[in-house]
This record gives C-alpha cells, structure tokens and sequence, in this order.
C-alpha cells in the first residue's frame, strides 16, 4: 500500500478513511496503522517529499525579491508552504462583515502534511486550569476530560515528534514525564539579558518547547514504550527514527527539514505509517461530503480529483474528519450531518496576538558569533499572572505567553531598513557602519494569548458562493471580546516595560488593545467550531472526537477544541488524535464500528 | 513608463520648485522604463524551491538604460566601498532592485510608483543644479542632494517627497547588499553553517553583557 490513484482507491476496502494529512491526519493514520488497521487517506493537495524539495542553506539572495512574501508565498518565497496562504486561488471564503475588526481570515495549505510543513514547531501543554476554564473564571466550556486523561497523550506525542524543553515545574505548565524530552538549546545572548532584566520585574524566562531534535531519537528505547508487544510497529519506528538526523543548527524550520530534525507530518507521522503497508494515500483529493448510509451511519466520503474534476466515492467502517477545524466544519456543513445539537460551526477561536519590539544599545556590535540555533525559542515566558488574574487585578480572564527572540539571524530585506528613528537617516560609509551597529540589537516579543469562546465567533456556508468545484464555501462571522483586547494590550505595555528594563528603546508606544491585536485568523492557530462535551445537545463530540449524531464518524483536527488556551494548539490536536485513535481501535476490536 | 501620471506630474512639479528655473530642467528621458504588462503571473503559489532564481527569471526586468545609470550611482552613494566590502552595485544590487520594482505583486507595484519618480527627480536635481547627469557628477556634487533628502524627518517641505523615495530605495539597496554574501559578512552574519553543537554565546560576550 502506498500512494495511489484515485481510481485504484475505488476498488479497495479499508477499515477508516481519514481526511486531511497534517498533524490530526497524520497523528490518526499513524497510530492506526501500526496498530493494524487498514487506511485511507485523503488529501487535498498535492503530494509533498521534503527530502528532495526543501530549500537547506539557501540564503535570501537565492531567491526572487530577497525571499520577501508576496501574496503567492504569504510567509516567504522559501516557506515551505505550496498553493496555500490566507487566500487560495479558486478557493474562495467570505466575511458577513466589511469592518475589518469583525472579519477572519483563514489560511490553508493544499500540500501533504498540510500545514506542518511550514509551522513554528512550537509544543506546549495544556495546563489542568487549561481543561476546565469555565469552572475557575465562569467563562467559556469545561473539557469533558481533565489534564490527567490527556498527559499520557502528551508524553507519547512528544516521544515519538521529537520534543526539546525543560521541567521547571511552573503554575498551570505540566512537566513532561522523565525522559520524554530532549535537552534544550542553549539560549542565545538577547535570551539571557531578556531573561536577567525580565527576571527584576517577577517575569520569567524558561526553556521553550519545540518539535525540533536537539539529539538523535533514542531508537531502541523509546519504540518499546510506543508501542507495547508490537514487534512489527517497534521495528518499523525504530528504523524511521534512525534515519531522522538531529538538527545541524542552521536553516529556519519554516522551509521543511530534508534531514528529517523537525517534526512535520510527511517526514515523522507519515513514514512508517505507509511501512506497515496498512496505508494508502490519495492526493489532490478534495473532500466534498460525508455520505449517510441508511441506517443513519457514516458510509464513506465524496471527494473531487483537484486534477480532473472526477468525483469519487469511498467507503470505510469509519470515517474521521482531519480536514484542519475549519474545513472539517466546512464538510460537516455540506454533508448535513452530526448537528443536531446546531453547534457545528459555533465557538471558533484564533489565539489573541500581539507583538512588540524595541532596540537594546547594550547588544550593539557584540563580537560576532553564531547565533542561529534551532531557529526560535530557545527561551519563552509562559503566563505568570495566575493569581492576580483570578483576584481580578488585571481586567481580562485568560492568559498569554512571550514567544521572543533577537541576534543576529540571516539577512533579509529588513535588516538595516527602518534605521531613521535611530541615525536619524544616513548614507554613504556613515550607513555601512550603522548597518553593523544595530544588526543584531533588536529584540521582538510576540505575545499570544487565550482566546475565549464567545457567540460572535462562528462560521456557516455562504447562502450564494461556492469555489471551483462547485462546493459552498464557509462565511466567517467575528468578534474579540473585551478579555482579548485587554489581554493585546497588556502584552504591548509589558514588552515595553521588559524593554524598557533592558535599557533599549522603541519606535512606537505600546497601543490599545484594538490597535494591538491582530486580525483573526493572523496567527493560524483556529480551533473550534465541533466542539466535544458531555450534552450532546450542547456539543458537537464526545471527549474522543466521536460525534453524537453519527456514531462512525470522528473528528481528530482542532475543530473539537472546547477551548484555546494560549498554548499553541498543534501538540494538544496530536494528543486527542492519538487518544481517539486508541478508541477507535477498540471499538473496532469490540465490533462496535 | 509605468506610472500614474499625476503623480509624474506631481514629482515634476517638486523638482521644479527646487530649481531656479524651468528651463535647467534638460533631462527628458527616453524609455525610462518599461511596463511591468497588466497580466504578469509571477512565480506562482508553487514554485520550484531547489532551482537557482536570478532577477530576469520570474518576470522581465523592466529599468531603461538611463534609469539603469541613476540607480547604479545612487545605490553606490548609499553603500560605497570601504574597508569591509566593495560598492552595492557590483555585487547585483541594480538588478535586484529592478527585479523588485519589475515585480507584479502590489507592494512591489506600490513601491515602483514611488522609486521610479524618484530616480526621475533625481536625474532632474542634478542636472538643474550642475548640468549634468546624477552619475556623472562629483561626489561632493552628489552628497549635496543627498544631504537634503537623507533624512525624512528633517527634510524641507520642498524635498519631503524626495526624502520619502530616499528612505525607500535605502531600504531596497539595504536589502539588496546586505543579503549577498559579502553584504552579510560585512554585517556580521556568520551563520547558516551546518553545525555538531550548538555553543551558545562565548564567554566574551556573556562579559560584556554582564552576564558571565
């Protein structure tokens, strides 16, 4: 089983079909297979091999306009993204409303493993506070399961991508289990006077977290631990993880890694699923509906071949939609099906965004050294204001985290641009020295924040519009609350403070929370919109992504998300599918499915 | 030349007021530039990433001989050669941005309508002030435009347009270097090298922060 034709799926039979390849896709087909089910998967665009396609070493000069983005390559020319971005040619959504501070933008990748080519490899847990929100503020839903029912989860996900971090055992920031992790970087020069200054003020500074492999994956130990009495799925995981090399420290994560040290579903999930031969996958396969048997079960899925417009029709024993939150939405919508709560669309959420930064004199004209690293985070701030948030001190319910960063990182258009505010503007050998001066003496903190779930926020199809294949296309309805904008500010005024405990300066004052925050959808962290619970009157699934309504048909992707802490939501989206997965493997044991 | 023209009449006209009179302006170019056409696809949403780029090959460059001449000397009067590297325009920087002001995206487009009226006005300066083109005049001759237009804050009202193209094709020329090999060691980039480890700051460093 391999990669093949949609035609050649036709005639086959498979236990579960799973659509979508990125890290809910990839998390469930992995887990599935090893474990001896037979899948297929669906992807809508086209087929991806990061070890022949990836950009290593390429500088900005290698590229059209210096790798700046553009509306073809939203990220940048080298971003490993293919036909994607906030907007897809032919793949239209739209906005119920023409005020900018009410619209969602929404970004896709049509590629295998989907978004995880591209993403920041950012892996934090959700915290025990962070499972039952509305039990300590009165705000938003509480999880049907608790931290507990997922850590097991988190460790296996982490063990098996790759994670580097460190236990510092803070408030509401779980600890992995001994030795999941890997060891962390070493923090660069702006980390630790960052971490010095923001250290006077009581904000701390810790080793990030980040599916990046700081060393090689211990092959021998740790498929034992994966997979229990399952010779064949340790032995296919031990040989795929000797061939992931460790990350040689040079090269942004955002193009792909053609050596295989970061996680993205096509060089880690991926894999070994299509080794157990339990796997096939179909590209340029776009899913337009779940079919309904009569019996009121999930038969299988329509989809349209992106290359000829074909339609073509499968059927599994189950079905799971790992579209990413919102096309799953969008397919749900168009089937008709699992919405006899009406939920399916409501609660979506971005993550809140902020960002700030400023130039430090003290880090001008360090001696040079290098300073990639493993490309971001090698320290980060997670939320500190627990207490005084719930004495009510600060004005909005939820927290945030600092992701942040300076020193020298590869030049692009950028570097040296902007510099009037400090030289006041010069040309000439005056400039050249400038340039060398302030390289390297800025300093960016990108605070992303909880977001809470609120009735403004929601997604439908658009009465009118369809996209190219004629299928109806989502129509986004938005609004922040006064916790989110509260929350943009805070982040602004308290990057400027830590700035300001720095010694440096910045061009502009920290600004409200409307000014500050970023459009959603800006930080493509959307979750929600099926939300899991206990009633299914009031939600979509159950705490296995099970749907109510239709009891063969899981969701796997973020669409579940009951809420979004400001943990970045992907580590947790890969947690919940291995548990769902686990379930469905059950069930399927019981002839329950 | 692709660009609107009521902003080249409104370039024309700021030239002039810089000017004793109108009859010093001398400078009527012939195919400044030619169009970026309406219907230019650039790369694409999927283009080949493995391949070498160079400006030319996405979409035609579009800078005339003439413009070509200004952008060479005003490049090298931003980034001269010194002690650390050579001059912007012989490592590709004229090229560069031609590529980025040929470019069909719309800031690409948006910053063409700004650069070339500009460098149109700056042919125009120089040859008011000292009869002759930009790239034929002395250096000195050259640093006296210059001086009034470096500075977007601080330039007359007379030059503000002008200082707001100076700050823009900085910027471009900036980019342009910086990202060329000798552009980033002259800055102080000495990345981007596979590695075993990775060290950290060296204690020197750690010192002078006062970390260590």
């Amino acid at each position: 089983m391999s990669f093949i034709s949609a035609a050649e799926a036709d005639n086959n039979t498979y236990d579960v079909i799973v659509v979508g390849s990125g890290a809910a896709g990839g998390q469930t087909a992995y887990t599935l297979t090893m474990e001896g089910a037979r899948v297929l998967m669906l992807e809508a665009g086209r087929r991806y091999e990061p070890a022949t396609e990836t950009p290593m070493l390429q500088t900005n000069a290698d590229a059209p306009l210096r790798g700046s983005g553009t509306p073809q390559k939203p990220f940048g020319f080298w971003d490993a993204t293919i036909d994607g971005g906030w907007d897809v040619p032919g793949e239209p959504y739209t906005s119920a409303s023409d005020d900018p501070a009410r619209k969602f933008v929404w970004w896709r990748a049509r590629m295998l493993g989907g978004r995880t080519n591209h993403w920041g490899r950012i892996s934090l847990r959700n915290g025990p506070y962070d499972f039952k929100p509305h039990t300590r503020d009165g705000l938003g839903f509480d999880w049907p399961i608790g931290y507990n029912d997922l850590a097991p989860y988190y460790d296996k996900v982490e063990m098996l991508i790759g994670v580097y971090g460190a236990n510092d055992g803070l408030e509401n920031t779980p600890n992995s289990s001994p030795g999941v992790l890997l060891p962390p970087p070493k923090p660069r020069a702006s980390d630790l006077l960052i971490q010095q200054r923001a250290r006077k003020l009581n904000i701390p500074a810790v080793a990030g977290h980040r599916a990046v492999l700081t060393k090689a994956l211990d092959h021998k130990r740790l498929p034992q631990i994966l997979h229990p009495g399952n010779a064949k799925a340790q032995k296919i995981l031990s040989e795929d993880m000797q061939k992931r090399a460790a990350c040689f420290f040079a090269t942004p994560c955002g193009r792909g890694c053609s050596i295989r040290a970061n996680y993205q579903s096509t060089t880690v999930h991926l894999p070994p699923a299509l080794d157990t031969g339990n796997l096939d996958i179909v590209t340029d396969a776009m899913v337009r509906a779940i079919n309904k048997r009569p019996d009121g079960k999930a038969e299988g899925v329509t989809y349209i071949d992106r290359k000829t417009g074909a339609e073509h029709r499968v059927k599994a024993r189950v079905v799971v939609l790992a579209a990413s939150a919102l096309e799953s939405v969008r397919i749900l919508l168009n089937s008709g099906v699992a919405n006899s709560s009406g939920k399916v669309g409501k609660y979506i959420m971005d993550t809140v965004g902020a960002n700030f930064s400023g130039q430090v004199p003290m880090l001008e004209n360090l001696p040079l050294h290098n300073e990639d690293g493993v490309d971001g985070l090698h320290l980060y701030t997670p939320w500190w204001l627990y207490k005084e948030q719930l004495a009510g001190k600060l004005g909005f319910a939820r927290g945030y985290h600092f992701e942040f960063g300076g020193g020298r990182t590869m030049p692009g258009m950028g570097t040296a641009a902007g510099l009037d505010w400090l030289n006041g503007g010069t040309y000439g050998k005056k400039f050249k020295e400038d340039a060398r001066r302030y390289y390297g003496s800025f300093v960016g903190f990108a605070g992303r924040g909880e977001m809470i779930p609120n009735d403004d926020c929601y997604a439908e199809l658009d009465p009118k519009v369809k996209d190219r294949f004629g299928i109806p296309v989502l129509r986004f309805h938005w609004k922040w609350s006064q916790h989110e904008l509260g929350q943009a500010a805070h982040m602004q005024k308290t990057a400027a403070e830590i700035i300001d405990a720095m010694g440096g300066r910045y061009s502009m004052k920290p600004q409200s929370g409307e000014k500050a925050i970023k459009q959603g959808g800006i930080i493509i962290h959307e979750v929600g919109g099926a939300i899991m619970g206990n009633d299914p009157k009031k939600s979509v699934t159950d705490s296995f992504g099970r749907c109510w309504d239709m009891k063969n048909l899981f969701i796997t992707d973020g669409a579940t998300l009951c809420s979004n802490a400001d943990k970045n939501p992907t580590l947790t989206i890969m947690a919940l599918a291995w548990r769902s997965s686990e379930r469905m493997l059950e069930l399927m044991k019981r002839k329950e499915l | 030349m692709s660009m609107d023209r009521r902003t080249t009449i409104k370039w024309m006209l700021a030239a002039a007021a810089t000017v004793p009179s109108l009859q010093a302006i001398a400078y009527t170019p012939q195919s400044f530039a030619l169009d970026v056409k309406a219907d230019q696809a650039g790369y694409g949403t999927d283009p080949d990433l493995t391949k070498e780029w160079r400006p030319g090959g996405p979409w035609p460059l579009t800078l005339g001989v003439d413009a070509r001449l200004t952008t060479i000397a005003l490049c090298d009067l931003i980034i001269p050669a010194d002690d650390h590297s050579p001059a912007a325009s012989s490592v590709g920087v004229v090229d560069f941005i031609d590529e980025w002001i040929s470019a069909p995206y719309p800031q690409q487009r948006a910053d063409r309508e700004i650069i070339l009226p500009g460098l149109m006005w700056i042919e125009a300066e120089a040859r008011s002030r000292f009869a002759k083109a930009f790239a034929a005049v002395t250096d000195a001759q050259r640093a006296a435009i210059a001086n009034d237009i470096c500075s977007a804050g601080k330039a007359a009202t007379n030059f503000a347009v002008a200082a707001k193209f100076f700050a823009k094709f900085r910027d471009l020329t900036a980019g342009g270097f910086y990202t060329t090999p000798v552009g980033m060691k002259d800055i102080g980039y000495v990345g981007n090298v596979p590695l075993e480890k990775f060290d950290g700051p060296p204690l020197e460093v750690l010192k002078k922060l006062g970390l260590a």
